[in-house]
This record gives structure tokens, C-alpha cells and sequence, in this order.
């Protein structure tokens, strides 16, 4: 599971995601004494999903901070450390574990900033794991997205690749909010999730850059239909609009890239130019992420639409653990092809 | 640790403060409730926890601070906001919704914050723990001096919060005092129903100092917290303070309490009028003195609900602003 630290010469490299945010992590560190590392298993694991590898050894355990398992206690005291001029960085390993800790993130770490009248900041970024794919179930698979935009003061950002992992990285560690940076595991780059993704690693630039909040990203032009996704979905859609080329369909693929906030403006962009949409989330699709762009469509003008638009998410079951019925609840490029087909008939 | 006359003197000065103006909203909370109780209608709106009765865990304790020092309150905070010296005209104003108020009308009552005195609150039990703690975590690791207080209830205890963030304060021997406002009640339940081993004794599985302060008696909370701050200060790590307290109303306004039995309602005893007899008898004031002293305080009390009424409300779609920084 331990990985090598970043390397600290040459120009661009190909990383995977886990380096590419390391390496922004480190960046930050070293310039701002304010910065720490706080969660389970950061310091001698290097993090669960290899976050914070070779950290504690250069900034020392007093910055790279070894918890109990006490999620609702470290994330409070994390939260306090920010209103009092530090900048937590706080890893969650397993998104499903905010099921012990939400109330110390909703009730107060979001809403302080508000309640308080802008008084006291909360310049705090979680780095949270998500996602299934590797029969790991319901407890350890989720996605949760969904629930935690729902909230209103958490920035939540969802980078697909290493060169977003790190931009957006080095955006949530500048920014005075409450951040979540979150990774799907199966496209994270880790050792025990067998050979990385090849389209979510990517040439990532020695020097640091930020990437705005609420701007999405086109992966790939297309004319027919446009297929939204963030994280692993806009890789089932890369490897879709492959499938739908050889059927002489040209499919866009959006990437949402940041959830909160959202970028409206490209969504109906990419649709007004297509006329047809698919929405691919791994999520629950209940009240979810996918139900939120095509409000953001309904609302601005749905009239783009030549065909009813699909939705591609978890048919609202927790995730079950047996290969074949995990696969079902799943997303991935069939269904996608599937979907987008179906918006090409009418 | 015994406190001075001018110590003494400040501590019945705030608690009068923090009465006078629960005394004040009290009046004003019922403008606009009669005869039918809503809770939502008149000038002041929303639950409403006061703290008549437990004045003297805030003085005793707040004595000890100073500016370089946080402190973080509950859903009754009213005490101990005025005894670490928060804005009595701002705090009024949030109380009315205003847009002077502390934070522009959106907190109200139990998220009362100023940053200029390093206080915070939150509503939810056991919820100023985390927070109180990281705040003494940023002292420690910016080589800061100060501490940080958080106040809860005898109820709070029983949170997953308390024993998680008592656990990693003693691991990491953060400035931390934990006080505990034995106030008897949660809501309706009583501590012996909801508790099996109280906080001050759960102390030793934190290996940290555990103190129980009976009496309810400003003197007596001043010279336990005294201990308590100093461990805290000496970098030796937390301290649980318990201090038993009185609630003399209901939970909220509206609550008859009528979980209590009479003999025991009888039994209570304010701590003010039993404090400034005190401070009079043994010469601490003279009457004029003390005369002075209540005018004074009278005063300001009703400037500042005065505030609070003829401040403006925001406008509605200020709502929209403050969620991001």
C-alpha cells in the first residue's frame, strides 16, 4: 500500500491522482506553517489510500496527526484549530464514515461561518475516499455526494485526474471554506485496486496551479448527445462516446468537476449545442447529483431537449456485495451507451 | 485560591448582569405570545434557554480568563457570554433578529458568537467540546498562550463527543477545561436517571483532574476553576470542572417543568440575592456601593435591549449572504 513520495525534479510527469494530490499537499505544507494533517492512520500508514505518504517523516508528527477512531471528536477539534487560525487538512478515508461524524461537519463546521455572521472562518479541507467497484459493500462503497451537497457551506470538489486532483487541491488548501476534496478509490491510483485507469492519470505540471470553483470540464466534443458524469462516471463516458463513435454517434463529455458549486452555465451549454442529455453518477439517484443538472435544465430552459434525458445512478439500493448484483447497481460504459441510445430514438 | 474584593465584586456584578437581562427578555419574550402561545410570534422569537440560577458557573470560572483565552458555551449561553464580556448591545440585537446583532440576525440565541472575545456557542449538545479543544490545539501548535473553556450540560456527558475529544485532550495534553454545569436536568431527565458515573469522576479514565464544586457558590467555583485553569495553563493538559448548579426555570420559556415536584422547586435557592448578602455582610461593598453598582448595571441592561428593539431587521435577502467566506 506505501507508495513513494512525489519526486521533486523534472518538469511534467505522468501521475496517478494519489501523487498528484500529495504533491499539492506537500507544496502547501511547506509554505504555510498553518497547514496540518489530521485523521486516522496519516502518520506511519501514509493514509489508508496512500494521502499522506512520506509526510509525517518531512513536516514531522506534530503536522501530520495520528487520531483515535473518533471522527465526530477530530473533525470538532479540527474545526475549532480553523476558527482559531490553522488550516486543517482532515482525511476520511471511507466516505461512509461520516455516518459517525455528520453532525460535527453539518451542524457546525459548515455552519459556522454564517452563524456566526463571517466572524469566525472555517478554513478546513477533508480529503474523503468514495466509491465501490471492488465488493467492498454497503458500508464501504458509497458515494455520498449527494448528501453532503445537499448542505448548504461545503465547497465539494471531484476531480476525474491527477491534473485536476492536484489543481483542485492546491484550490481547497487556499480557499477560507470548509472544502471536500473527494476521489473515487477505483481511479485514485492505488496499489490494491489493480492497474490505474489510464485516463485518470495525466501529465501533471511541476509547478503549482489552482483550478477554479464551478468550472467544468469538456473531456471530449461531440455534436449528438452530451454525457455528464464527475470522477469515475466521466471515465465510463469517455470509454461510452468510444462505443457510440463506432456507431456514428458523436457524444460530448462533460465533467462536472467541482459539485458545489455547480456549473450551470456549461451544462446548458453543452446541451443547448447536443439537444440530448445522459447524467451518469454513481451515487444514489434519489434527490441526487444527476437530479440536480437536469433541474438545472428544467429550470433555465428545458425546451433544449429534443428527447427525454436518462439518468444512469444507483437505482437507490445500498450497495450490494455479490459481483453480479454490485455490477447491477453500478454505472458503467454499456449502461451509458445504453441511455444515450435510448435519448437518440426520439 | 480565594478571590479578591474587586473580583468578588465583578463576579456579582455579572451575574446581576446576565439576570437582569434574563429578566429583561423574559418580559419582552412574552410580547405578542398571549393567549395562544406560538413560540415564533412577538419581538422575540425561537427557543428561548435562560439562565436564571447558573449564573455562578460562568463568573467563577471567566475570572480566570483573559483576552488570549476561548470560550465556547451551549444552548444556554446567556451567562456566560455576559461574564466573558461579549457586545450586550450586539448580543440584544441578536436576540431580536437585528441587523446590528452579533452576527446579523443569523444565529439568535443559542449561536451567539464574537470573535472579539475569542466566544462561541453552539446548540447542539456537547458540540462546543471538539471545537474548544481545537482552539487550544491552535494555541499549542502556534506556540500561543491561552486556553480554551467549553461549557456543558450535566446532559452533554453522555455524548459521544464528550468522552472522544476528553480522550484525545489528555493525549495530547491540550490548555482544555472542561466545565460542567451541573444543573440537575436534562430537559426533563435527571442526572441520576440519565448517568451512571458523573464527569468529574470519569476524569481518571482521561488521566486528568476531575473536580465536583457543591454549593452553587461563586467563591467556592472560583477557587476549584482556579485549579483547573492553572493545570491547564502549565501545559499539563485538560481538566474536567463539574459545578453544581440550579436551573430555576423551566428548560426553555414555556417549559412549567412539571416533571419537578413542588418540595423541590421550594428547596431551590438563588445564588444573587444570597451572594450580594454576602458580599454586603462582610463588607466587600457598602450599601451605597452597591446601590451604585445596580444602577449602573440596570442601566446598561436596558440600553441594550433597548438596542436590540429599535435596531432594524436586515433585509430579507441578506439571508443569502455570509455562507461562503
Amino acid at each position: 500500500m506505501a507508495q513513494q513520495a512525489p519526486s521533486t525534479g523534472g518538469s511534467a510527469r505522468t501521475l496517478t491522482m494519489a501523487r498528484a494530490g500529495r504533491e499539492a499537499v506537500i507544496a502547501e505544507m511547506r509554505k504555510d506553517p498553518n497547514i496540518f494533517v489530521i485523521g486516522e492512520d496519516v502518520a506511519k500508514l501514509g493514509g489508508v489510500f496512500g494521502t499522506t505518504v512520506g509526510m509525517a517523516e518531512e513536516f514531522g508528527a506534530h503536522r501530520v496527526i495520528d487520531t483515535p477512531i473518533s471522527e465526530t471528536g477530530f473533525i470538532g477539534i479540527a474545526t475549532g484549530a480553523a476558527m482559531a487560525g490553522m488550516r486543517p487538512i482532515v482525511e476520511i478515508a471511507f466516505v461512509d464514515f461520516i455516518g459517525v461524524c455528520f453532525n460535527a461537519i453539518f451542524n457546525f463546521a459548515a455552519k459556522t461561518h454564517y452563524m456566526s455572521g463571517g466572524q469566525f472562518k472555517v478554513p478546513m479541507t477533508m480529503m474523503i475516499g468514495y466509491g465501490g467497484g471492488y465488493n467492498d459493500a454497503a458500508q464501504h462503497s458509497q458515494c455520498l455526494i449527494g448528501t453532503l451537497a445537499h448542505v448548504p457551506g461545503i465547497r465539494i470538489v471531484t476531480p476525474a485526474d491527477a491534473h485536476d486532483a492536484k489543481g483542485l487541491m492546491h484550490s481547497c488548501l487556499r480557499d477560507d471554506n470548509l472544502t471536500i476534496w473527494m476521489v473515487h478509490k477505483a481511479i485514485w491510483g492505488l496499489g490494491w485496486l489493480g492497474t490505474a485507469i489510464k485516463t485518470a492519470m495525466a501529465t501533471v505540471p511541476e509547478e503549482e496551479y489552482t483550478i477554479p470553483f464551478g468550472k467544468a470540464r469538456i473531456w471530449r466534443e461531440g455534436t449528438d448527445v452530451t454525457l455528464v458524469g464527475y470522477g469515475i462516471t466521466v471515465h465510463h463516458a469517455l470509454q461510452a462516446a468510444e462505443k457510440l463513435a463506432a456507431d456514428g454517434v458523436s457524444a460530448e463529455v462533460l465533467d462536472l468537476r467541482t459539485i458545489v458549486p455547480m456549473d450551470r452555465e456549461a451544462i446548458m451549454k453543452s446541451v443547448t449545442k447536443t439537444g440530448r442529455v445522459v447524467v451518469a453518477d454513481e451515487d444514489y439517484m434519489n434527490c441526487g447529483v444527476t437530479a440536480e443538472v437536469l433541474a438545472t435544465i428544467a429550470e433555465r430552459n428545458p425546451r433544449v431537449l429534443k428527447a427525454p434525458a436518462v439518468r444512469v445512478a444507483n437505482p437507490d439500493i445500498p450497495v450490494p456485495f455479490s459481483r453480479p448484483m454490485e455490477n447491477f447497481a453500478l454505472p458503467d460504459a454499456d449502461k451509458i451507451v445504453a441511455a444515450a441510445k435510448a435519448t437518440l430514438k426520439s | 485560591m480565594k478571590p479578591t474584593p474587586k473580583q468578588r465584586i465583578w463576579m456579582y456584578e455579572m451575574m446581576l448582569k446576565s439576570r437582569l437581562f434574563d429578566d429583561a427578555v423574559f418580559e419582552a419574550y412574552w410580547e405578542g405570545k398571549k393567549p395562544v402561545f406560538h413560540m415564533g410570534k412577538g419581538p422575540l422569537p425561537g427557543e428561548m434557554h435562560q439562565s436564571f440560577g447558573q449564573e455562578p458557573t460562568a463568573v467563577g470560572v471567566l475570572a480566570h480568563l483573559g483576552p488570549d483565552d476561548a470560550v465556547g458555551a451551549g444552548h444556554r449561553p446567556h451567562h456566560v457570554a455576559i461574564a466573558r464580556g461579549v457586545n450586550l448591545k450586539r448580543m440584544a440585537a441578536e436576540l431580536f433578529g437585528k441587523k446590528t446583532g452579533l452576527s446579523g440576525g443569523r444565529g439568535g440565541h443559542m449561536h451567539l458568537y464574537d470573535n472579539g472575545v475569542n466566544f462561541f456557542c453552539s446548540g447542539i449538545i456537547a458540540e462546543g467540546m471538539g471545537p474548544g479543544a481545537g482552539i487550544a490545539l491552535a494555541r499549542k501548535m502556534q506556540k500561543k498562550p491561552g486556553i480554551a473553556v467549553a461549557y456543558n450540560g450535566d446532559g452533554a456527558v453522555n455524548q459521544g463527543a464528550f468522552h472522544e475529544v476528553m480522550n484525545m485532550a489528555a493525549l495530547w495534553k491540550l490548555p482544555f477545561v472542561c466545565v460542567i454545569e451541573d444543573n440537575k436536568y436534562a430537559v426533563s431527565v435527571t442526572t441520576e436517571e440519565s448517568t451512571v458515573v458523573p464527569a468529574w469522576q470519569r476524569a481518571a479514565a482521561y488521566n486528568c483532574p476531575g473536580e465536583y464544586v457543591k454549593g452553587n457558590d461563586p467563591d467556592l467555583i472560583f477557587a476549584a476553576a482556579a485549579r483547573a485553569v492553572q493545570h491547564a495553563r502549565d501545559g499539563k493538559g485538560p481538566a474536567i470542572l463539574e459545578i453544581e448548579t440550579e436551573r430555576l426555570h423551566g428548560h426553555f420559556i414555556g417549559d412549567s417543568a412539571g416533571y419537578r415536584s413542588k418540595e423541590e422547586v421550594a428547596g431551590q435557592k438563588d445564588p444573587i440575592p444570597l451572594y450580594r448578602k454576602r458580599l454586603l455582610d462582610e463588607k466587600v461593598l457598602s450599601s451605597a456601593d452597591m446601590e451604585s453598582l445596580e444602577a449602573r448595571v440596570k442601566q446598561e441592561v436596558a440600553e441594550a435591549i433597548q438596542f436590540g428593539r429599535d435596531s432594524e431587521y436586515p433585509a430579507p435577502n441578506e439571508a443569502l449572504e455570509r455562507v461562503f467566506a
